[in-house]
């Protein structure tokens, strides 16, 4: 059923976890996010080491699917370079506007994956990308 | 009497199923649902009556005119009002803005004021903003209290006073489902000589009201929250002030003779209504007011109120949920409460009830200045019509724990 694939366990665990939610002692970069629809807040966090990102973080409120979104991205992103985060994103990016996306790719999205179902709902679309646009400009801030 | 427990039977639109669910409708502060008696009216003006209202010397215009006016005073005595001082706009919005055009824009100046409780919906609240910002004069706010939800007597002393042109108001608030004093706010104003725009949006569709007896100067309300269609809605005002106005909107039909360089305006109404009208959603509206009459106030309220405590008590009774306002299940409400619950987002909260059947508001119901006010982000908002039932109520009641549950929490 189509609202336990959106609240499944493994976006509930992320939406409540406060494992990445937190600031970085000294951050490279902090990038601000909203999303007026639902009132989604964030703050990204990033520390960068020769174009690597070596830590992430987010502070901020909102509905349990932008959280999700929030908690799965700075999971994923941990230890990628700028241009991997940046293809990580055009590919959630695709994945959320419903395009075909081969197995590798899905693969790389890892736990962001089970955001797939967002696809299907508009109201919600905005609150699983909302992290990851903050993503896009932060790395626009950091080059 | 009216047997008002199979009162949804009359809402076609009720009847369908929302994800494998019966479908319970509580969102009808946003937009009530129409019966068919409205549709079957609107079907019928277009099918028999649909020329152009004004315009044409032949039966069918005639009887276009005829019924376009005759909702023109349907309504107006629905609400304690004269016909000609009945406009009909497109919504409770455009009558707030063509108030502010026409209105608030050439009777405003530096060190004036305008006031309104902090509590206003957007359509109660921008236009004044836009109207302050191009006039210098000062937008200045009634804070109600917080613990009651009601605006203290000293704040209207205090924010009314000489400086004074405007206060605006709702007269029941679509986030807190409370009822503003409108006698008291009405004889502030008038003390210092500022008239008064009444937002009935929310009142009209739950209880009897009266512009003449109220007092206001002007006053706004849509169709569509009222068991009427989309799309047409009302601006009352006080014949020697529309008298006074210029006109909205310029055109066909707002005229009485055009010359190549100048042109003559109709009186009030006409000369607020430029254009081919809405007329079929005149008739609708006309309808929905015979509708809610058929049903009767007395019927309408007692129903009601008595569905309103039963939500409120059952709210009261769950560990999670907090009101916003009053949660006092004995609080004069008026069809609509918002609530939180614990650790849950509005958004999600109204994604999961609607996976139940279930369609209530979610957000900040248009009224960001009141939730950063009370601290709130925003929230759940449950609205009642007169197609609601026990079983209704019952059905949220029983389903709210299960939003928790689905997050993931343990209860
Ligand atoms: C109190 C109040 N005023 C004004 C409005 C605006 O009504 P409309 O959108 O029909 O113009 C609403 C609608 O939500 C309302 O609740
Ligand atoms: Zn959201």
């Amino acid at each position: 059923m189509e609202i336990d694939a959106l609240y499944s366990g493994i976006i509930t665990e992320h939406s409540r976890s406060e494992r990445n939610k937190r600031h970085l002692a000294n951050p490279t970069v902090v990038r601000q996010g909203l999303n007026p629809s639902c009132g989604d807040e964030l703050s990204l966090e990033l520390r960068c080491e020769d174009g690597v990102i070596t830590d992430a973080s987010f502070v901020g409120v909102g509905c349990a699917i932008s959280q999700a979104s929030a908690s799965m991205m700075t999971d994923i992103i941990r230890g990628k370079s700028r241009e991997e985060a940046g293809a990580l994103c055009r590919a959630f990016l695709d994945m959320i506007r419903g395009r075909e996306l081969d197995d590798a790719t899905l693969d790389s999205l890892e736990d962001a994956v089970a955001l797939q179902g967002v696809s299907k709902m508009p109201a919600r679309v905005k609150c699983a990308t909302l992290p990851w646009h903050t993503l896009n400009g932060a790395i626009d801030d950091l080059t | 009497m009216v047997n008002m427990k199979n009162i949804a039977d009359d809402f076609p639109i009720l009847a369908q199923k929302i994800n494998g669910h019966r479908f319970v409708y509580l969102d009808s502060a946003a937009t009530s649902m129409r019966p068919n008696y409205v549709l079957d009216r609107i079907d019928a003006f277009y099918k028999s009556s649909a020329a152009n209202p004004h315009r044409g010397l032949y039966a069918l215009a005639e009887r276009a005119t005829a019924a376009y006016e005759d909702a023109r005073a349907t309504v107006a005595r629905f609400v304690g009002a004269d016909a000609d001082e009945v406009i009909f706009t497109r919504n409770a919005s455009e009558s707030l803005n063509l108030i502010m055009y026409c209105y608030a824009r050439r009777n405003l100046a530096r060190g004036d004021s305008v006031v309104i409780p902090i509590s206003e919906h957007h359509s109660n609240l921008v236009p004044w903003q836009v109207a302050a910002l191009a006039t210098g004069a000062e937008l200045r706010y009634m804070y109600i209290d917080k613990e009651t939800c009601s605006i203290p007597d000293s704040e209207i002393e205090r924010k009314i006073d000489k400086t004074t042109k405007i206060v605006a108001f709702a007269h029941v608030s679509n986030v807190l489902g409370s009822r503003f004093p409108v006698e008291k706010l009405v004889a502030r104003a008038r003390r210092v000589g500022a008239v008064t725009v009444l937002d009935a949006a929310q009142s009209v569709p739950h209880f009897h009201v009266d512009f003449h007896a109220l007092g206001v100067d002007f006053a706004a309300f849509s169709a569509h929250k009222m068991y009427g269609p989309m799309g047409v809605g009302v601006l009352y005002g006080r014949r020697e002030l529309l008298e006074k106005m210029p006109p909205f909107l310029f055109g066909g039909d707002m005229i009485e003779y055009v010359r190549e360089q100048d042109a003559d305006f109709a009186a009030p109404p006409h000369k607020f209504e430029a254009g081919t009208q809405n007329a079929g959603g005149a008739v609708g509206l006309a309808a929905a007011v015979k509708y809610i009459e058929s049903l009767g106030w007395d019927n309408i309220e007692s129903r009601e109120t008595a569905l309103m405590r039963r939500l409120m008590s059952g709210l009261a009774e769950q560990k999670r949920v907090s009101v916003i306002g009053s949660p006092d299940p004995a609080a004069e409400r008026y069809g609509v409460v918002s609530f939180n619950i614990d650790g849950v987002h509005s958004h999600d909260a109204a994604t999961i009830l609607d996976s139940f059947g279930i369609a209530i508001r979610a957000g900040a119901h248009c009224a960001h200045p009141l939730l950063d006010y009370l601290g709130v982000k925003n929230g759940c908002r449950a609205s009642l019509g007169v197609y609601n039932t026990e079983r209704d109520i019952d059905r949220l009641l029983e389903c709210i724990p299960l939003v928790r549950r689905k997050l993931g929490y343990g209860d």
